[in-house]
């Protein structure tokens, strides 16, 4: 647990993202992003890609192969997948966020959970019309799998893994200092078959700090 | 009786394959030395977007590694493959593959120029260099499986690569549950601490075979597996 001396009312930058609603914007290199847990147990599924070039993207395996370890937090740098650090972790109250979960999708609902839910909001149709608005190129195909800030999927020594009760709270909060140009793309998770929003998604704010 | 295969070969160290599967075929992989890795991606053949999903295969299966009967499932809540047959028991799908800076850090200069076709190559240069050959590039490149080895997690998320966890002869099968497009490479795993490059040969087999029916263990297993399933049928019954 990593506290920030960054103060609030010096942000350039904030904003509240509503339950369910997707965010995308840009983040110099050097500027710090926080993103804040309002209101508790709150998913909040999160890409980045180089602003110069989006085909370099955020990748999970290369951020987990990076530091030979499952959970993000302070001290993480989060990888692309042409092997650069998009970003790195400078504070974080929470103590772990996820990156194997990925996002939920109308298609998986119906995997995981019913047939019958496909009719539910998902995190890749957030994904899909927020990525399209930045970009008129990108597509399914640019979506790889996210960081699931605040998030609590814990992996046992002998290979078990669940979704579990969040272990963040309102208030907490995790920032990140941008080490080149990135485009950072939030789902706001609208999941509701699962604890990962506490069965009651609510909004999380988008604070960013110039360099 | 032992079935003839549809297809034999042996994939050479640091090689890479790729090749299209339809449903119902068996794919079998023989670690011949031990110690091999095969790292492979899988897309509809039909529908290249849809692809090899680590997220949905781990949480729709509750697991964090891959052995028999568990099923390798696509983003669009389908079914790609069941592992039908596996004397491994643990497979990583969560460490990606190497790269060049990677590999060269790790064992050094070993070049074309120096060594020909026992250089060191990696498995991003390998998973791109058979992507293109499908029209596929970096956008589809994903997390993808690395057959053969284990990585374990203590409970604060430290990773530890499992030395010898495939032993010579041992073997995993794959049925293809939609008309399959495999990409594979036998470069090492990119948490393996052995400081020595190796070139592990891989024998490589094509079984005919049908679709499995509803009581088939891989989706038995699990109620995600057998929804996944039903989904392939109507996505089969539409199209076909």
């Amino acid at each position: 647990m990593i506290e920030s001396t960054l103060n609030p009312e010096a942000a350039v930058f904030r904003e509240t993202i509503p339950a369910g609603d997707w965010w995308v914007h840009e983040i110099k290199k050097g500027q710090t992003l926080r993103i804040l847990d309002l209101e508790g147990n709150q998913a909040a599924d999160t890409l980045f890609f180089s602003a110069a070039d989006p085909t370099e993207r955020y990748s999970a395996d290369r951020t987990i192969q990076e530091q030979a370890a499952l959970y993000l937090t302070t001290g993480t740098k989060l990888m692309s997948t042409e092997g650069n650090p998009l970003l790195t972790i400078t504070a974080d109250t929470c103590g772990r966020h996820d990156t194997l979960g990925g996002a939920c999708s109308r298609e998986s609902n119906t995997m995981r959970y019913a047939h019958d839910k496909e009719c539910m909001h998902a995190c890749r149709d957030s994904f899909i019309r927020g990525a399209q608005e930045w970009n008129v190129e990108l597509n399914k195909r640019d979506l790889g799998p996210n960081i699931n800030f605040f998030m609590n999927v814990p992996v046992t020594p002998d290979g078990q893994l669940s979704f579990a009760d969040g272990i963040s709270a309102p208030g907490r909060y995790v920032e990140m200092i941008a080490d080149m140009d990135v485009v950072c793309l939030i789902s706001n998770c609208p999941q509701l078959n699962n604890p990962c929003n506490g069965w009651n998604p609510t909004p999380v704010e988008v604070l960013i700090w110039s360099a | 009786m032992i079935p003839t295969p549809l297809h034999s070969r042996t994939l050479h160290g640091a090689g890479m394959w790729s090749a299209v599967i339809s449903r119902g075929k068996r794919l079998r992989l023989t670690d011949i030395s031990g110690g091999s890795n095969v790292g492979m991606l899988l897309y509809n053949a039909l529908e290249r977007s849809e692809r090899y999903n680590m997220p949905d295969t781990l949480k729709g299966q509750h697991i964090f590694y891959l052995r028999a009967p568990y099923c390798l499932h696509s983003d669009m809540g389908r079914l790609l493959a069941s592992i039908t047959h596996d004397t491994v028991g643990w497979h990583d799908t969560v460490c990606g593959h190497s790269d060049a800076a990677r590999v060269l850090a790790k064992y050094g200069e070993n070049d074309y120029q120096t060594a020909r076709n026992d250089w060191n190559r990696n498995g991003r240069d390998c998973f791109l260099i058979e992507l293109a050959k499908w029209g596929l590039g970096k956008k589809d490149l994903v997390p993808n499986l690395n057959l053969f080895s284990k990585v374990v997690s203590d409970d604060g998320g430290q990773l530890t690569f499992i030395s010898e966890n495939s032993k010579p002869g041992d073997v995993i099968e794959l049925r293809f549950e939609i008309d399959t497009l495999v990409i594979l490479n036998t470069c090492q795993h990119p948490l393996d601490p052995d400081p020595v490059y190796h070139h592990r040969h891989v024998k490589l087999e094509v079984f005919a075979g049908d679709p499995p029916t509803e009581n088939d263990p891989s989706l038995t297993v699990r109620p995600e597996n057998l929804r996944a399933w039903e989904n392939n049928e109507t996505y089969h019954t539409l199209r076909f």
